[in-house]
């Protein structure tokens, strides 16, 4: 049964200002049909305009000015380093910001939580590649943005969070809503700034952005005190960066390339492992090369779905935790690991001790803090993705001109087995309930590699991972790191903004979606149309997988109400009600609670391209994340289903 | 565990060094003193690190504060660089005992920096291991207080790590 309302739709009015960054193919442009997934072109040409617009921005925004505010100077500053949007809220302390950004060509994106600007930020960034801006005033204001900042630390995403202090004569006094935020977030950020002379304004600004999207990319945050915002001060640009302790090798070691590329040339049985780096680098391209090159199978990390087609023969699909039984066992099995942007997270090598016993280990990596800090390498290369790729083909080439070209045959037919006996696959509920799986399945089918999809934390984020074919990069955003429940609404929000003629998808549980969902005001208000698939199974999936394996069925708090009461409790409504909760929101609600009417649901909500969408998919409660390798085991213990052992046929390899 | 003295030039800005002690907190490292002063170029200073690691999370450790902006170089000083402690003491010294109290001092270069009727107060420099036996001798008198600095430390010979002819830094890259 689906029920549809278009109660909440909204104008959808996008910026109506020629220079207004979402001016390309408006997705407020009314109903379109549900095949009108914004072609990549209308995509690559929305993504022009924003570049063209900011950057004539940046050149009117670089004329010097003497006497005005600091706050002036920091939006001028804004504006010459090329952004286009701000997420943020205002508040007493930023207060003066916001006077100067209401006549600024740059927008401006008044979300309904500052954690919703955090991860907006993200989103933008992830799925455009610049840096993404939020904006919060003092106090609660900045800490609420704590978390989208330590989630962006972790999957080391471009932020630059920019938030008011209280008056520099007040710091230290606990004035009213203040907080040490530079304190407190200089574990989880790049680099930190606090400024409270206003003549640092515009050097403290691109510091910022310098350090956020350069290196291995993070979060920065700028605190700047109220009373700088206020004063007098000059502006002019470019300042001089002052950064002396700043100097990321991008270049890798002609040496440790050569000596990696003998070690491809010579392995019998190497898997070319690649983590979000390689994203980060914009090297899928390259990694397609070295890739074929090689001709040794491949295997994307959760941060780096999309960095390799899934459809190529190559790609062997997700390792780790919850990967697939060939991609996990073939980097057990493997002679050589090429690690490219990937950190060897525990994520993916399970116990340490037994993560690939018999290989070789090739590292490449941005950042030399990460060679050698979980698996010891045998090659260290420290390098951007991209030019390590490129010089790794070279060094390659010359390898195989010289007659030392490897026979993966024999490995092949061993990796091809395995995904022959042990495909990802799931079962139906036994309750006659609507299978989770085959819900994200059919959304990755029907929204297609062009679209974007960004998820929450869970079960569900798993379950995106592997039954979405991802054959583009920056098309699955997620938080794999910190694992942040809530971060698929604004994250999509934030995509969204960033390429307004790409459909987006936010897969969230229904735990997660509970977090976050205010920003579909946002988004609605704002004309930011995203989709949203909850997968809703009336519970905190993931952590109800753990309890049923390992707590003996005993469901402590895992319960959310949200397909209605416990058994036998008398009140069997469904709180929230996704529907009405989407339509109070601005949003058309949707709810599919039968196979049937999956496909005939997602093909409605891909139609509606003037407002966001909500689909409430009620599924069953018992679905479970398989493969998987229980926290802290060996990855040589990976259970393809529940209690099902795979037979690797030890002999063989 | 082995003893490792790391010299680090900082720059001299706020909030450096409560970067690099949260960093060993926050990564799990030991460290058993840190020293920071200004240099012969004010916008810099000089943190001495004293660390208990062995090789590889030394290793970590290094790289984990090059990553730290503020941080411009740093260098494992040798067993042979000069590392001095200073240390200042308050001794129970009624007159029967101080004699014995100044005659300790002498031995070990301590200087008496101030006297009353019941107690000396000594300043003494020197190498860690100097200062504790210096401690362990005056220990039976009564020590009535204490204050002792991390250590400091150079490299010997004619190099510096910063200008002409510089040490060489820990590797930024591995």
């Amino acid at each position: 049964m689906s029920t549809t309302s278009s109660t909440g739709r909204t104008a959808a009015a996008l910026p109506s200002s020629a220079a207004g960054p979402a001016a390309g193919p408006a997705p407020g442009a009314g109903p379109a049909p549900a095949t009108a997934v914004a072609p990549s072109e209308a995509a690559a040409q929305a993504t022009l305009g924003v570049e063209t617009t900011a950057r004539s921005m940046a050149e009117a925004a670089a004329e010097p000015v003497t006497g005005i505010t600091g706050a002036q100077s920091l939006v001028r500053s804004l504006e010459a380093v090329g952004v286009e949007v701000v997420f943020g809220i205002p508040g007493g302390a930023i207060l003066p910001a916001y006077d100067p950004l209401f006549d600024s060509a740059l927008r401006h994106v008044l979300v309904r939580h500052e954690q919703g600007a955090g991860h907006a930020a993200t989103g933008y960034a992830q799925a455009t590649g610049r840096v993404g801006v939020c904006m919060a005033t003092s106090g609660p204001g900045a800490t609420n943005l704590v978390t989208p900042l330590a989630d962006a630390y972790m999957d080391s995403v471009p932020v630059v969070a920019i938030t008011g202090q209280v008056p520099s004569a007040a710091i230290g006094t606990d004035a009213f809503q203040e907080a040490d935020i530079r304190g407190i977030t200089m574990p989880i950020t790049k680099h930190n700034f606090l400024v409270t002379d206003p003549d640092e304004i515009p050097q403290r600004i691109a510091e910022a952005f310098h350090l956020a999207g350069t290196g291995r990319p993070g979060p920065v945050l700028v605190d700047i005190s109220k009373d700088a915002l206020q004063a007098t001060t000059d502006f002019s640009w470019p300042p001089r960066l002052d950064l002396p302790g700043y100097k990321p090798t991008t270049r890798p070691h002609g040496k440790q390339v050569r000596e990696a590329a003998a070690l491809i040339a010579a392995a019998r049985q190497p898997v070319l492992y690649v983590g979000g780096g390689v994203l980060k680098a914009g090297a899928a391209e390259e990694l397609a090369e070295l890739a074929e090159l090689t001709g040794a199978p491949v295997v994307t990390t959760l941060m780096a779905r999309g960095a390799f087609p899934d459809s190529h023969r190559q790609n062997l699909g997700m390792p780790g935790m919850h990967g697939n039984v060939t991609a996990v066992t073939a980097l057990q099995k493997a002679d050589l690991l090429v690690a490219l942007g990937a950190r060897f997270d525990d994520r993916v090598t399970g116990e340490l001790s037994s993560f690939a016993p018999h290989a070789a280990v090739v590292h490449a990596d941005i950042d030399p803090a990460e060679i050698g800090k979980n698996r010891k390498a045998d090659v260290p290369i420290v390098g951007d993705a991209k030019a390590t790729i490129v010089e790794l083909v070279s060094a390659l080439r010359a390898e195989h001109e010289a007659g030392r070209t490897p026979d993966l045959d024999a490995w092949w037919t061993q990796l091809d087995d395995w995904r022959t006996r042990y495909p990802l696959g799931y079962d139906w509920p036994e309750d006659g309930m609507l299978s989770p799986q085959y819900v994200i399945e059919r959304l990755g089918a029907i929204a297609g590699p062009d679209a974007i999809y960004a998820s929450g934390v869970g079960q569900h984020q798993m379950w995106a991972a592997q039954f979405i074919s991802y054959e583009k990069p920056g098309t699955w955003l997620n938080s794999g790191g910190l694992g942040t429940m809530g971060y698929a609404v604004p994250a999509a929000m934030g995509a969204k903004y960033g390429m307004p003629g790409t459909t987006v998808w936010a897969i969230d549980g229904d735990g997660c979606f509970q977090m976050t969902n205010q920003e579909l005001a946002t988004c609605a208000i704002e004309g930011i149309p995203i989709k949203v698939a909850v997968i809703n199974n009336g519970n905190l999936g993931m952590v109800r997988q753990w309890q049923t394996l390992f707590y003996e069925g005993r469901y402590s708090n895992t319960h959310l109400n949200t397909h209605g009461g416990k058994e036998g409790t008398a009140r069997q409504v469904r709180i929230p009600d996704f529907v009405t909760l989407a339509e109070a929101l601005g949003c058309v609600g949707l709810r599919c609670e039968s196979k049937d009417d999956v496909d005939a649901v997602i093909e409605k909500a891909m139609a509606i391209n003037d407002a966001p969408v909500v689909i409430d998919f009620i599924v069953g409660s018992d679905a479970q994340v398989w493969p998987m390798v229980a926290a802290g085991k060996s990855n040589d213990e990976i259970l393809a289903a529940r209690d099902v052992r795979p037979v690797f046929g030890e002999g063989q390899v | 565990m082995t003893r490792h003295t790391l010299s680090v030039l900082v720059e001299n800005k706020s909030g450096v060094l409560a970067r690099v002690s949260a960093l060993f907190s926050r990564r799990g490292f030991n460290i058993e003193s840190l020293a920071v002063g200004p240099t012969e170029n004010p916008d810099l200073s000089r943190m001495t690190i004293v660390a208990d690691a062995e090789a590889q999370p030394l290793e970590q450790i290094t790289k984990q504060l090059n990553k730290l902006i503020e941080v411009i170089k740093i260098v494992e000083l040798d067993t042979a660089a000069v590392q001095r402690e200073l240390l200042l003491v308050k001794v129970r010294a009624p007159l029967a005992d101080r004699a014995q109290v100044l005659q300790t001092a002498e031995l070990f270069r301590a200087r008496v920096i101030d006297v009353n009727t019941d107690t000396v107060t000594l300043e003494a420099t020197g190498t860690p291991d100097k200062l504790q036996a210096l401690l362990a001798v005056l220990a039976p008198l009564g020590i009535k207080e204490m204050a002792q600095s991390g250590t400091v430390a150079l490299g010997r010979g004619p190099r510096s790590m910063s200008g002409a002819g510089t040490l060489r830094p820990v590797e930024r890259s591995a």
